[in-house]
């Protein structure tokens, strides 16, 4: 297994966020995690990454425990975040913030500032331009393209269509089957079920916590989505 | 039937055992030396400086570097008082404090259009222009300072009462005096800061420390709070300073306006004891004296261990000697936090 | 032409200044570190220069060439081992810290080196000048001018066309998001405050070999690069350069007047520019 957490736990000072979840990602998979606001998905994205640091047996990477490592460490080992709120970095141009992101790991790979540029275009024209200049759509592909550039083998996508007009996110999932396509595994963390249903291999879907549902995607219906969303049945 | 309190048995306790204290401390000249009086002094003055700023830092957040400003303007004020005005060395404290109040003003307005480190390094530089203006004044003896005159500290009021009483002589009988007014000062500012930090005020200046925000967001006047602090602490620091220099009776601007005695000092014994709690400071100037007593012959390398000695508390114990004490205890002597008084509620866990 | 000579002795004392405060402005832009202890690391750096030159026999150039990598370790090691332990939210710690620090290096190179004054023998170039005209000037305080300037030119060519700068900058911008890319945060910390070591020998150099110094110097320099890095702005370089020569020029031209006034009319220059713009004369945009 690529990536696994093993009854991950996490707390908030006296509050508890997750409750023991257990969730796989084989390599070259697309994997799904859906869940309303307050799921607990985003935290379960920082305690994968190392922001939050856990128990290192609870996040599992090729089978080397590496819950206990930091972000950067972790990083190292191959797995690029696309963070919520795409948090570009504001004294960075366009371009080196693309180029800060493969510059801790140099992997052969596909991915290069040539390849991000391919992938989207508007970015070679604004290269020269700060980061944080970029409308909305635009950063989210810099931080896409930021992730990528270090050719991980696990790309995390927390919330990649949060507070994008529809437009803009169509653009941004049009993208998606071409990172797939270059063998990197990926999370997509949504709120926006059917666009992640679309592009995953299977879905997690959590409330509170907890993982209530575990499926491929060419098999859910419609009926367990929802109860395991809603946490009631449709 | 139920009230909010801040009232605790280890609380009453304290407040018991301060009034002991304090009359043990009044007639402590009867049966000591002259040389215990004078360190006592010492301890007393450098505690009332040490409450001061942690209610500045600890308390009001304002991390303030130039302290001696007020000391220093509050000393030469007396030395004004008494030189120029032909004033009572006594009743020219009160001019040290008002002088103090007087700085405190353009200073708060200059400092707090600064933020954090900046406003650090801004109280320092304008301690630094009060210190420098302060050495043009040729009438009090500019760059290299002077001395009370004779006749002022010969008849300090209450001096002839204690030389008759104690049966000592007369600069003894100085020494004694102030020692008392200090005594009177560290119990007036601490029990100011303790009422202060138990009132509506208190609660606002906790809200603040704690984010500042959300603070202005329930209606503190954030600013407000911060100028009446700020303003407090300088007048009481300007106070002390007089004191301190009506005992040594001989000024400076090197002396006055020293950021090692009158802040790095003070920092220390508030960082070591615990800041931002009443029973830090005292800790840690007992500490700082004992410290004092026991390296006073090896010079420099005594400052060298306090400097050390912050450091590394800073690091293990952030909360300070008091803090260790408290958590292991659950002990507060200055019990501020409000508390939920009443008949015990049932059902809950 | 004495006005004219005021102001060019004023910019040159003005390098000196800048060069006591890039260290501090380049620490201060990557991680809002208050180093209080800054102004008797550049004493100690002074010490560390002279040492290498009255036992070593070394010229000052080379002792000061060998000091910077001594140095640079030590600041790696007071970030890594120290520093770091204690930077967050709260300014306090940090402060509380580096004041600590601040005391202790004085009094222990007090214990080192008594309080005599002392000074780095600069040979030939002592009290030699250069006659342009109009002004005559100090080789020493050129070459000082000079310094501060090749020293902000390599910085900003650090900060702003490295991978390293790039690291800086993006830690200064989000910690966090840096961690995601794969950079350590106290680890980028540690490196920043080694160069700003470099720096402050340097500084040190020219401290030691235009005047005489002594263990308690250490807190004024502090004060006067602490001035120059707010005038000038957080992060901006220049602007420390900029700042720098504004305390020099007022300070030279308060001692033209009376030369009791030099300190005072540098300190009052700060205290009017922080009233009109209380972020410095060119804030970074960002922050």
């Amino acid at each position: 297994m690529l990536l696994e957490t093993r009854a991950l736990t996490a707390n908030y000072g006296q509050f508890r966020a997750l409750f023991g979840l257990d969730i796989s990602v084989a390599a070259g998979e697309c994997v799904a995690i859906i869940g309303a606001n307050g799921a607990g998905k985003s935290t379960l994205m920082r305690s994968i990454t190392g922001v939050i640091r856990n128990e290192a047996a609870m996040v599992l990477h090729r089978g080397e425990p590496i819950g206990a490592l930091s972000s950067a460490e972790i990083m190292k080992r191959g797995i690029a975040m696309v963070p919520e709120g795409r948090r570009l970095f504001a004294s960075l141009s366009v371009e080196e913030n693309l180029v800060i992101g493969g510059q801790a790991r140099k992997a052969p790979g596909p991915w290069s500032l040539e390849a991000v540029y391919d992938l989207f275009p508007i970015l070679r024209e604004r290269r020269k331009n700060p980061g944080t200049a970029l409308s909305g759509g635009q950063q989210q592909m810099v931080a896409i393209g930021r992730a990528l550039m270090s050719n991980p083998e696990l790309l995390l996508c927390d919330e990649i269509s949060l507070g994008l007009a529809p437009v803009v996110i169509r653009d941004i999932y049009a993208a998606l089957p071409k990172v797939r396509e270059s063998g990197a595994a990926m999370v997509l963390v949504e709120q926006d079920i059917g666009k992640a249903l679309a592009v995953a291999d299977r879905v997690y879907c959590m409330m509170e916590g907890r993982v209530t549902l575990v499926a491929k995607t060419a098999d859910v219906t419609r009926e367990e989505i929802h109860s395991a969303y809603f946490g009631v049945a449709a | 039937m139920y009230r909010l309190t801040t009232r605790t048995r280890a609380g009453t306790a304290t407040e018991i055992a301060v009034i002991v204290l304090v009359v043990a401390g009044l007639a402590l000249p009867a049966v000591t030396s002259r040389g215990v009086i004078q360190d006592l002094f010492f301890i007393l003055t450098m505690l009332t400086l040490a409450q001061i700023w942690n209610l500045l830092a600890g308390y009001g957040g304002l991390v303030s570097v130039g302290q001696q400003a007020f000391v220093g303007i509050g000393a030469y004020a007396m030395f004004a008082g008494v030189i120029l005005l032909g004033w009572n060395p006594v009743a020219a404290i009160l001019l040290g404090g008002l002088a103090a109040l007087a700085l405190a003003v353009p200073t708060a307005f200059f400092a707090f259009r600064l933020q954090g480190a900046y406003f650090a390094i801004g109280t320092w530089v304008i301690a630094e222009v009060t210190r420098l203006l302060i050495a043009q004044w040729k009438a009090l003896g500019g760059g290299t300072g002077t001395s009370l005159p004779r006749e002022a500290t010969s008849n300090i009021m209450g001096t002839d009462a204690i030389r008759t009483l104690f049966g000592v002589r007369e600069a003894a009988a100085r020494d004694i005096l102030a020692y008392w007014l200090a005594l009177a000062l560290v119990v007036a500012v601490t029990g100011c800061i303790y009422w202060l930090l138990r009132s509506r005020l208190g609660l606002a200046l906790a809200a603040v420390r704690d984010n500042v925000d959300a603070a202005q967001a329930v209606g503190v006047d954030v600013r407000r709070l911060k100028w009446a602090v700020f303003l407090i602490a300088a007048a009481a620091t300007g106070l002390t300073g007089a004191l301190i220099f009506v005992q040594t009776a001989r000024i400076s601007p090197e002396a006055a306006f020293a950021v090692t005695d009158w802040t790095a000092y003070v920092i220390f014994i508030v960082v070591i004891g615990g800041i931002g709690t009443i029973e830090g400071p005292i800790v840690g100037v007992l500490v700082f004296f004992a410290l004092r007593s026991a390296l006073a012959d090896y010079g420099s390398w005594y400052l060298m261990t306090l400097g050390l000695a912050a450091i590394a508390v800073m690091l293990f114990a952030p909360k300070g000697l008091w803090g260790l004490i408290s958590a292991r205890s659950g002990l507060h002597l200055f019990p501020v936090r409000r508390r939920l008084a009443g008949p015990k509620i049932e059902g809950g866990h | 032409m004495i006005w004219l000579d005021t102001l060019v002795q004023g910019m040159l004392l003005g390098g000196l200044y800048a060069l006591f405060a890039a260290g501090l402005s380049l620490v201060f832009g990557i991680m809002r570190l208050v180093n209080l202890a800054h102004g008797d690391l550049i004493v100690f750096a002074a010490y560390l220069v002279l040492m290498g030159v009255t036992l070593l026999g070394l010229s000052p150039w080379v002792a000061a060439l060998i000091a910077m990598p001594v140095m640079f370790m030590l600041g790696w090691l007071l970030q890594a081992a120290v520093l770091n332990r204690v930077l967050g939210k709260d300014i306090l710690p940090p402060l509380l810290v580096t004041f600590g620090l601040s005391v202790a290096l004085q009094n222990g190179l007090l214990e080192a080196f008594s309080a005599d004054s002392r000074r780095i023998p600069a040979g030939a170039l002592e009290g030699a000048s250069l006659d342009l005209g109009l002004v005559t000037v100090g080789v020493m305080p050129l070459m000082t001018f000079a310094s501060a300037i090749c020293a902000i030119v390599a910085l900003n060519g650090l900060f702003y066309h490295t991978a390293l700068g790039r690291a800086f900058r993006a830690t200064s911008d989000d910690a966090v998001t840096a961690g995601l890319m794969g950079i350590e945060p106290k680890r980028v910390f540690a490196i920043a405050t080694g160069i700003a070591m470099v720096v402050v020998t340097l500084a040190a150099l020219y401290l030691g070999m235009r005047a005489n110094f002594d263990p308690s110097i250490g807190p004024a320099r502090l004060i006067y690069a602490f001035e120059a890095v707010i005038i000038g702005g957080l992060g901006s370089l220049w602007g420390t350069l900029a700042g720098g020569i504004i305390i020099g020029v007022a300070q030279t031209a308060g001692a033209a007047v009376n030369p009791e006034w030099q300190i005072l009319a540098g300190h009052i220059a700060f205290l009017a520019v922080m009233l009109l713009k209380p972020r410095g004369l060119f804030p970074r945009a960002v922050d």
